[in-house]
């Protein structure tokens, strides 16, 4: 008999989908699936045209238009001419190259990292990659979920695979259960302000413990989705019957009896219990609180019944430096309670927190302030990941909710989430934004990006300020 | 893409920690279909004072006047982080910039830089610290010379290293679809033992 030395997750998709390993050369590792979206495929598409090269596998390929698009008008050319050549040219491409696409309006359009997942195009066992670096998103189902640049998104056209180097392994493991009022979003916030914004860098993450395995698929996308945050390569949730219900009969995924097998397959799939890994990190679930970030990374977070912090807090010299360059950005005094913040922008979407629990979350809060409306100075949007989104949104009167209590009710798209459209902040307005990422300048020029949950965003636009709601 | 052998080249120190892909080309500049034209927009909200990027910061120091041919960036940790945009290490490279030194970079960004023919140099913090230390006034050059994986200036030299094919690929400019290409074999027999679900 033989015995196996034990495996992570990461070592069972990894050897799953290891093509080839040959000497002197970077491993060679399979794609099942591969997302694209107007702005990193043009380049790619130009060169395999110049190289007359097909695209090796179009079915396995499925491309969305998302970055660029307005969310006030269904029309191409609705976010400028720039954005129109690209989402032509995402046509033109398509369609020669034999890639479906969801294009403006189509029932299926939405931001890749939501519709991956809602249309059954993500699932367990696979690996998925994607021109955006939020791609993580997918790791929430066991799959293993990866960002790639231009040149690499030629090279899975081509051959369907990449190179890739093999990462290490990390263990985060969220003990207990977390309170009530705290959301996916407050969970990673708290691991990234533990971990530091480069924590992860050259990792992959295994999320796992109770208060991981406790949530909905959707909340573990929102975990996995910020990955990329803390530096890591991908994160990695174990896929459980949770995941296997979710699947089950989602429009792309597979069925019947091939659907059975898969589940064999997923339910093998969970790291082995006495894998090593390279890193492990505990939290307590009970210890995280509602957080919000203060400075122009997402490690630079804290919970809300906090204060700004003072460069004096940190004793690494390049710590210290950051804080004093991200508090001047941000305009922000130390010492300053995170609840007398005042803010003047709400943005609600993005793939981190754009699905329909996210909009129910928000809806549920704007309920409790029964009655009350969006603050005068303040301007709040809601924009939903996808069409998918949109009408179970619409069905459930959510969007009456928040249109009622002065909220915008947007088409879907990445919009404020990085601005690229007309969806941007002006110099000095500060956002509550439930997006992913905190850059100096990612929402506009000078513009100031507090990342929060959907519950803290809803509460910010309706009192104007971040809210203890469980104080 | 073009080989990358030796290269002597004037460094710029760029003392900032976590630059970010949207430091690096904000997003209003991502909207092309073509792998050029980045480069005027390299680094542009610290390069330009206004949003329409026509008065030059000269504060900023990749504008200073002694610094216009510098072909080496000098970077603190986590260089690169965020998006996955390649339009980051276009826009570097369409600068002027072969080489980047830092002492940590974002996994994507690393790859994207050895794809288009940059080469990223990861050191010691100490080591970059003391290149700091050496560089103001636009008195650094190095030689870089990847087939040795070393870096000299003068008296001074610097060991690095490089996944061997990452290496090889840089040294002698390897089409990397062609490559995988010639594998297409390997990648079929793989197909085929593939379960019907995946
Ligand atoms: S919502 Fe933001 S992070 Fe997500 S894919 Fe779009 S731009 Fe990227």
């Amino acid at each position: 008999m033989t015995i196996s030395t034990p495996k992570t997750m990461y070592e069972k998709l990894w050897q799953s989908h290891l093509v080839e390993a040959a000497e002197g050369e970077t491993p060679l590792l399979y794609v099942d699936r591969h997302l694209i979206h107007e702005v990193t495929s043009p380049q790619a598409f130009a060169n395999l045209r110049f190289h007359k090269r097909p695209v090796r596998h179009p079915e396995r390929t499925i491309a969305t238009m998302d970055h660029n698009i307005s969310t006030r008008s269904i029309k191409i050319d609705a976010a400028g001419e720039g954005a129109a050549n690209q989402l032509r040219a995402l046509g033109i491409n398509c369609k020669e190259f034999g890639i479906e696409l969801f294009d403006m309006g189509h029932k299926n359009q939405g931001i890749a990292h939501v519709i991956g997942p809602e249309l059954g195009l993500t699932l367990p066992g696979t690996i998925i990659v994607c021109g955006d670096s939020h791609t993580a998103t997918h790791g929430a189902f066991g799959a293993l979920a990866f960002g790639i640049g231009t040149s690499e998104v030629e090279h899975v056209f081509a051959t369907q695979t990449l190179r890739q180097n093999k990462a290490k392994t990390m263990k985060i493991e969220v003990k207990g259960h977390v309170g009530a009022g705290i959301s996916a979003k407050d969970i990673i916030l708290a691991i990234i302000g533990k971990t530091g914004s480069a924590g992860a860098t050259g990792y992959v993450v295994e999320y796992c413990g109770e208060a991981i395995e406790a949530l909905s698929m959707e909340e573990r996308m929102t975990v996995c989705n910020m990955s990329i945050e803390f530096g890591a390569k991908a994160g990695l949730i174990a896929p459980d019957q949770t995941t296997f219900d979710y699947v089950e009969g989602k429009e792309y995924a597979p069925k019947g009896e091939i659907f059975k097998q898969a589940v064999v397959d997923w339910t093998n799939l969970k790291s082995d219990d006495d894998a090593t890994f390279d890193a492990v990190l505990t939290l307590n679930a009970k210890d995280i609180k509602a957080q919000v970030t203060w400075g122009t990374n997402p490690g630079q977070v804290i919970s809300v019944d906090g204060i700004v912090p003072s460069p004096e807090d940190f004793s690494d010299p390049i710590e210290k430096e950051s804080c004093v360059s991200a508090l001047n950005y941000m305009g922000l005094t130390a010492g300053t309670k995170m609840t007398d913040i005042q803010v003047n922008k709400v943005f609600i979407g993005s793939c981190t927190n754009s699905r329909i629990e996210d909009l129910r979350a928000a809806a549920g809060i704007v309920q409790q302030f029964q009655g009350q409306r969006v603050v005068d100075n303040v301007d709040a949007i809601i924009v939903p990941g996808s069409y998918r989104v949109k009408e179970q949104a619409e069905s459930e009167g959510l969007d009456k909710i928040f249109t009622e209590a002065g909220f915008e009710w947007r088409l879907p798209g990445c919009s404020m989430c990085l601005g690229m459209n007309d969806d941007v902040l002006e110099e000095g307005d500060r956002c509550a934004s439930t997006s992913n990422r905190n850059f100096e300048g990612r929402q506009g020029r000078g513009s100031r990006t507090h990342l929060v949950s959907p519950e803290m965003a809803a509460a910010a636009a309706i009192t104007g300020h971040f809210v203890d709601l469980n104080a | 893409m073009e080989k990358f052998n030796t290269h002597t080249g004037l460094v710029v120190p760029l003392d900032v920690a976590n630059v970010d892909t949207d430091q690096i080309i904000p997003k209003q500049f991502l909207q092309k279909t073509e792998r050029i034209g980045f480069g005027v927009h390299l680094f542009h909200d610290s390069r330009y004072l206004d949003h329409e990027g026509t008065q030059v910061n000269p504060e900023f120091i990749i504008n200073k006047p002694e610094y216009k041919d510098a072909s080496i960036l000098l970077a603190r940790e986590n260089f690169g982080c965020g998006s996955s945009r390649e339009h980051a290490p276009w826009a570097l490279q369409e600068y002027g910039f072969k080489v980047i030194l830092s002492s940590s970079f974002a996994d994507i960004f690393y790859g994207n830089c050895i794809n288009i023919g940059i080469l990223p140099i990861k050191l010691s913090e100490d080591e970059i610290d003391q290149l700091f230390k050496l560089s103001p006034n636009a008195q650094l050059t190095l030689k870089v010379d990847l087939p040795n994986n070393i870096i000299t200036c003068g008296e001074l030299s610097f060991k690095f290293s490089l996944n061997e094919f990452q290496q090889y690929s840089l040294e002698n400019g390897v089409d990397s679809v062609g490559w995988t290409l010639n594998k297409l074999d390997t990648i079929k027999a793989f197909e085929e033992k593939m379960p019907a679900w995946q």
